[in-house]
């Protein structure tokens, strides 16, 4: 016959760091005395609405904060004290892009109707009523501008990439630095050296291959930045196997060392086009913009979705305002559709074992 | 037993891949060709304006196209534009710097492990709003709520000098649209930040926990200190991003020729905005004029990048 084991009293496990019924209360405490506080200013002074109460709330809630851990010690004070204007930092920060996504779209809902994406402007002007006029002028313009400047910006971006990181030339760290020196010219810049070049000596003038060159050189520095990190994560073992087999640098890079970061470099192409889909001021100066719908890309202006905002935005009427906030949502959409696709793609492991 | 020599690497390479390494450097110095071709162009168009007006393009205020003949000569000078630009940057870069701070030290030590990924995407995907929309918004909705800031501002401090205004108008002003760009900065200078805030050596943060410190103790004494130039860096970028940026603060702003420093009255200056505004309707000889405005901008904003870049990636190495 078995004995059964008496059973042995184990400590039951404690978390000290778990939150007690007195943390709560004591929280509880303090966000009430500091609703109380900032109640008080919102009575007494000039901040006034949801917004003057936040403020006021951010203010307050630091001191009682502070105040309410000192018995702790002043170290405590201080730390509770950082911790909470950091949060609250941290969530002012968001409200401002919070009220630009709510409000772009909110505002942009009532330019929608049944033809908005399939219609354009040549026969009504911006400020006919919201059922007739639409902005496929300016979405198809946009593809077209964003084509022009991928097949020269990728292309070159990779370039730049691999010469960093696959070929090590002499210049590589100057080559590096002008790139992400590139990152900073002001968009205006490039669309003012485009229009001085291509626009007034090549065509005479505005067109779309001019507004594409000129995104091509915003977008430029973005690709090859992002290559050059993805190029980078490919493991040196891939590249020494290649070599040992006998393989030249040609066909090193163009078939292991690419073909393992093809979700990498489309992520960096995705990035690049997000980052131009919405230049507006270089195009202004290069493609100007175009009531009609139209393909052509070398013989006179054409629409784009930001030129289409901002001129509907310059009529400055109620239709041709909400017009633009029409085409905004449309814009904010396209750009977050692609950012995501790039994350989606991007998230997948580069270059490890499937 | 004697070591062996180590033998010397000879590299032979093929005649594919020479021209392959020559074809990939000629690609990769096109970004240098494009950035000279960029300050040669815009030097060349802009050379008559440089050459009329000498030292008092940068130091004049007046902009002003003249009637073409003798009677009412041109007077082109940037100094309200380029001043203008720099004040409105300045103030963005005052309201921007502090919160990417905050913003960072939140993501990397504050908030809770799985919410970090999502909140770090979330920052790189408000980085890609376009400016056009920040300007839309920022007429629209921020405009309204923050001439009336200005307006308690005004009221409250009238005393200090750059918050005094010549009439009570508080719309387009430098100070509205600093905000905006602090905005529009807010996400490249955060995660400047947050790289080099992340990087910060663990084991002397444990070491300063293991000594009886707080975790804001760690960070004031860690981790802060370590990510300064990172920071510095960071700010900026944001600065040149703030240089350089026309529509949004086309839309916000109005331009006034004439230096100003005080935020919230409604006249400021910006070089971007000025190309933007003018070149519709410029006359040839003011579109050399624009051209030369433009280098001037490309120059600095170029200047304060190439700054940033090398400080960012110090911090990095050294890290």
């Amino acid at each position: 016959m078995t004995e059964i084991l008496s059973p042995v009293s184990a400590p039951a496990p404690q978390k000290p760091w778990r939150h007690r019924r007195r943390d709560w209360r004591q929280a509880a405490i303090m966000t009430s005395m500091s609703l109380f506080g900032a109640w008080l200013i919102v009575v007494t002074t000039g901040l006034a609405g949801v917004l003057g109460a936040y403020v006021a709330f951010a203010i307050v809630f630091p001191i009682v904060a502070f105040l309410a851990s000192l018995p702790y010690g002043q170290k405590t004070g201080q730390d509770r004290m950082a911790t909470a204007v950091i949060c609250l930092a941290f969530s002012t920060a968001f409200i401002p892009w919070v009220s630009i996504l709510f409000t772009v779209m909110n505002k942009g809902r009532h330019a929608f109707y049944s033809g908005f994406l399939t219609t354009d402007m040549l026969v009504n002007s911006a400020d006919d009523p919201l059922n007739v006029g639409g902005i496929s002028h300016a979405i198809v313009g946009t593809l077209i501008l964003i084509s022009i400047a991928s097949l020269i910006a990728i292309p070159l971006g990779v370039i730049a990439a691999i010469y960093i990181v696959e070929v090590k030339g002499r210049f590589a760290g100057y080559v590096r630095f002008f790139t992400q020196a590139m990152s900073g010219v002001p968009s205006i810049v490039a669309g003012l050296f485009i229009y001085t070049t291509i626009v007034v000596v090549v065509f005479n003038r505005f067109n779309a291959l001019a507004g594409g060159l000129a995104l091509a050189i915003l977008m430029l520095p973005t690709v090859a930045r992002t290559s050059e990190e993805v190029l980078k994560l490919v493991p040196d073992d891939l590249r020494a196997a290649s070599y040992a087999m006998g393989a030249s640098q040609f066909s090193t890079v163009f078939r292991i060392v690419l073909p393992t970061i093809r979700s990498g470099l489309i992520t960096a192409s995705i990035l690049g086009v997000a980052r131009v889909a919405g230049e507006t001021a270089p195009l202004l100066l290069t493609s100007q913009y175009f009531v009609k719908f139209t393909t052509n890309i070398t013989s006179g202006p054409i629409a784009a979705l930001p030129t289409y905002i901002f001129a509907n935005l310059g009529v400055g009427s109620a239709n041709s305002v909400t017009r633009a906030w029409g085409g905004s949502a449309v814009l904010l959409s396209i750009v977050f559709i692609l950012f995501i696709l790039a994350r989606l793609l991007g998230g997948r492991n580069i270059g490890s074992k499937r | 037993m004697s070591t062996p020599e180590q033998r010397e690497i000879i590299i032979r390479r093929g005649r594919a891949d020479t021209i392959f390494r020559g074809v990939i450097a000629s690609g990769a110095m096109l970004s240098l060709v494009v950035l000279a071709l960029i300050a040669g162009f815009l030097l060349f168009r802009g050379l008559e304006v440089f050459k009329d007006f000498g030292f008092s393009f940068l130091t004049g205020t007046q902009w002003d196209a003249g009637s073409g003949d003798a009677s009412a000569p041109a007077h082109f000078g940037i100094a309200a534009m380029l001043i203008g630009s720099i004040v409105t940057a300045v103030i963005a870069l005052i309201v921007a710097v502090p919160f990417a701070i905050a913003v960072s030290l939140f993501l990397e030590y504050y908030a809770p492990q799985f919410i970090r990924k999502p909140l770090t995407a979330i920052l790189d995907l408000v980085a890609a709003i376009p400016s056009v929309i920040y300007g839309i918004w920022g007429y629209a909705i921020l405009m309204p709520k923050a001439a009336g800031w200005a307006k308690s501002l005004n009221s409250w401090f009238d005393w200090i000098w750059i918050f005094k205004v010549p009439a009570p108008i508080f719309d387009r002003s430098p100070f509205i649209a600093g905000l905006l760009l602090a905005l529009m900065v807010l996400p490249i200078t955060t995660s400047v930040a947050r790289e080099v805030y992340s990087q910060a050596p663990r084991d002397q943060i444990d070491a300063a926990y293991g000594l009886g410190g707080t975790k804001w103790g760690g960070i004031r004494t860690v981790v802060m200190p370590f990510g300064r130039s990172g920071l510095v860096g960071g700010a900026m970028l944001g600065l040149g991003r703030a240089l350089g940026e026309t529509i949004a603060v086309y839309l916000v702003l109005n331009l006034v020729f004439k230096v100003n420093f005080q935020i919230l009255a409604s006249a400021g200056g910006n070089v971007a905005s000025l190309i933007a505004t003018r070149f519709g309707e410029a006359t040839p000889y003011e579109l050399k004029a624009l051209m030369a405005a433009g280098l001037v901008l490309f120059l600095v904003t170029l200047a304060v990048n190439a700054a940033a870049t090398y400080i960012v990636s110090r911090s990095r190495t050294s890290a």
